[in-house]
């Protein structure tokens, strides 16, 4: 028998008991159901802690200083945080961390962006209160920081916009009712490092002038509050700081930095302006490593966290692995009422069968019309339990959001049907009712045609 | 009218010719089927040898339990002897796959049963088009076959009803129209008649014996009613607890 002609019995043989076949599809498509739901939520959930990984920029980032005198003890070389010391590492020069060698890192393949974290003691004004605090900076790149989903406020509005991001804390100190100062002003004093010109002696200089290179002139400046922050960028890793400026703002500033200093007492004449660290943002995690080796090879120091999304995906592939297992009961549950349906079909049949048989049906014609029946009962429950299966995700997403939002949480995307689900459940759905119809399929198969057709 | 023998032989070509006068349509020897229940032996055939000529029309006769259908099933190659050879058109059974035994069935034979035996949730139509898809008969050339088999039983009236909604007797043509769809040379009839009443019953003998006469089909029809047997048959054969008699 040809397999169209088997499939159009195998359909006219459904619709011949549609109540019990649509039940048993049901059962299919329940199983097919739970089976996308735990897939989709484990996949939905994959998707959401790499969003958070990401956004936390704690994984993409790479801080980059001036690399410190290596200290030799008796052996030779230190052994750092556990791992030697490469050759190339050992032998590299020291680099200075100046705007020559932040573009240099910006050439860098894999970099999407390197800019310095400068940080200074500054005093904030609002009205009549003052405070003294580290001032931070941050670029217009750093707005998809998760520190800022909690943002009141905005973001700064350009990237070298006379504006300032405070700290909860620390505006509380400023006001009574932080979130007033939104949209204020305040008075930034700072220091600003001047360079002497050549020529220029330090004795030639004002009192205030210190006998290096560059000289400390005070400075006000004007800053509008855009916003007040619950939390830090970066979880506070790059050290704290109450106030943060806009990257582009912080340079045009000159402030003089506590690294200015070390500089200075460490032998240098300060004329040359350096960075006291960089920020380096990888475009993808996963390079983080091999980054941070050329940058080490260039003679700078080096620190990332470790790539921690390499075991973040072992975690997953376990807990898909878990969720499939759950979802896989239902339909183990949906194959066991295939094997019955077909069983007490074959039963119920047994004289049609032996029919068949008579008439010049093979056993592998028989086989082949049970069979048929399963894969379609697999095919439609398989489809029809995608669907649910999508409906319930939908419903579990919903729900969980409309729970957030009722905690006042911001939402979130915790369900995702990746493609590859949509056809992999067809499947699977298939092969479960087929491997179902064979006990079934192979006692029809089997049948005695003259035990079949000998009672009345 | 429109229906020809089928020409395929399980022979050689050559000997075709010949072999429609000498070879017999049948050919048992010495055949025995034995059934055991809980320890005693049940000789439903008992070394039956028999031979039955191309285009002969044979009834079989005998009591009830003196192993009528069950000869008749070894023959169709729907059960298989305990021992013994049989031979249809030259094709010895014992030797076939069950694979090669339904094409048999499919190919050579047509089989009508005392009960009718149609699908019942399918139609008429259906139910006479069915061997056609087991022969993997092409979908347009089954509708043809499957309207000039109805025409030759004289139902073409009643396509799409279901057997449930049919006589007795239509339902037993409907049975002989499927038999004959795949143009059988062999028709093996199991009391066709055993469930009609005597005229529509005559009616279905009518039948068998134009198929007989006209498309020179072998027949062997298993009956219990000897007037009928007389009337119709070109031989009688008497069958008493698995053993052929002289009647
Ligand atoms: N499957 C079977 N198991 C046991 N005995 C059987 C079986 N089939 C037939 N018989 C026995 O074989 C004998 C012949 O049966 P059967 O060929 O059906 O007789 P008939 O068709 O002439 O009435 C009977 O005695 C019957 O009981
Ligand atoms: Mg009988």
């Amino acid at each position: 028998m040809k397999i169209a002609d088997a499939v159009e019995l195998a359909g006219r043989n459904l619709r011949e008991s549609a109540l019990r076949n649509t039940l048993t599809t049901t059962g299919i498509a329940v199983g097919v159901a739970s089976l996308v739901a735990m897939v989709s939520l484990g996949a939905g959930l994959q998707q959401l802690a790499n969003r958070r990984l990401t956004r936390s920029g704690l994984f993409n980032t790479i801080f980059v200083f001036r690399q410190q005198p290596r200290e030799r003890g008796f052996g030779g070389r230190r052994e750092t945080a556990g791992r030697s010391e490469s050759p190339a590492e050992a032998q590299t020069p020291r680099r200075p961390l100046d705007e020559d060698g932040r573009l240099e890192l910006q050439h860098v393949a894999g970099v999407a962006e390197v800019y310095p974290d400068i940080r200074f003691q500054g005093e904030i004004r609002a009205g009549s209160k003052a405070e003294i605090t580290t001032m931070g900076s941050i670029p217009p790149s750093a707005r998809d920081n998760d520190a800022f989903e909690t943002l009141k406020g905005s973001f700064f509005s350009s990237p070298g916009a006379a504006e300032v991001l405070l700290r909860r804390e620390f505006a509380e100190s400023l006001s009574d009712h932080p979130e007033s100062l939104i949209g204020q002003e305040v008075t930034l004093r700072y220091a600003e490092r001047e360079a002497i010109k050549p020529g220029q002696s330090a004795e030639e200089y004002d009192a205030g002038t210190v006998g290096f290179g560059f000289s400390v002139v005070p400075r006000e400046r004007a800053l509008k509050v855009v916003g007040i922050m619950d939390q830090e960028p970066f979880g506070g890793l790059r050290g704290n700081s109450d106030a943060l400026l806009p990257t582009g703002l912080a340079i045009a500033l000159h402030a003089a930095q506590p690294a200015g200093l070390r500089e200075l007492v460490g032998g240098g004449n300060g004329q040359h302006e350096q960075y006291a660290s960089l920020v380096v943002r990888v475009a993808n995690p996963s390079a983080v490593q091999q980054v941070e080796d050329q940058i080490k090879q260039k003679g700078f120091g080096a620190f990332s966290l470790l790539d921690a999304t390499k075991s973040l995906r072992r975690f997953f592939v376990i807990l898909d692995g878990f969720l499939g297992i759950f979802g896989s009961i239902a339909l183990a549950v949906a194959a066991l009422g295939i094997v019955n349906t077909l069983v007490m079909s074959v039963l119920e049949r047994r004289r049609e069968i032996g029919i068949m048989k008579a008439i010049g049906a093979s056993d592998a014609d028989v086989r082949r019309l049970f069979f048929a029946e399963a894969a379609a009962m697999g095919l439609a429950g398989g489809a029809l339990g995608l669907a649910l299966g999508w409906v319930i995700g939908f419903f579990l997403n919903t729900g969980t959001n409309i729970y957030l939002r009722n905690h006042q949480y911001p939402t979130e995307q915790i369900w995702s049907v990746p493609w590859w689900l949509i056809g992999f459940a067809i499947v699977f759905s298939v092969l479960v009712s087929l491997a179902s119809g064979l006990y079934p399929a192979g006692r029809a198969a089997r049948l005695d045609p003259v035990q079949a057709l000998r009672y009345d | 009218m429109g229906l020809q023998m089928p020409n395929q032989s399980l022979t050689n070509p050559a000997a075709e010719a010949a072999d429609a006068v000498s070879t017999p349509a049948i050919n048992a020897d010495e055949v025995t089927r034995h059934y055991t229940m809980g320890g005693t032996v049940v000789r439903a055939l008992d070394g039956v040898s028999l031979s039955v000529a191309a285009q002969e029309f044979v009834c079989l006769l005998g009591s009830s339990g003196s192993g009528k259908s069950t000869l008749l099933n070894v023959i169709a190659g729907l059960d298989r002897p305990t021992s013994g050879r049989i031979t249809i058109f030259g094709q010895e059974l014992a030797g076939l796959s069950s694979e090669a035994l339904a094409r048999h069935r499919r190919e050579v034979m047509g089989i009508v049963f005392q009960s009718f035996n149609l699908v019942p949730s399918m139609s008429v139509e259906e139910n006479v088009e069915l061997p056609l898809r087991f022969a993997e008969v092409e979908r347009a050339e089954r509708n043809g076959r499957t309207r000039q088999a109805l025409e030759r039983v004289g139902l073409t009236h009643r396509l799409g009803h279901r057997p449930s909604e049919l006589s007795g007797g239509e339902q037993q043509r409907v049975a002989i129209a499927r038999a004959l769809v795949n143009r059988p040379r062999l028709l093996l009839a199991d009391e066709p008649t055993g469930n009609l009443d005597s005229r529509t019953g005559e009616g279905i003998l009518d039948l068998l014996q134009t198929f007989n006469r006209e498309l020179g089909m072998t027949i062997v029809m298993v009956t219990h009613e000897r007037s009928l047997a007389e009337r119709y048959a070109d031989r009688m054969l008497f069958l008493a607890d698995g053993k052929l008699s002289a009647g």
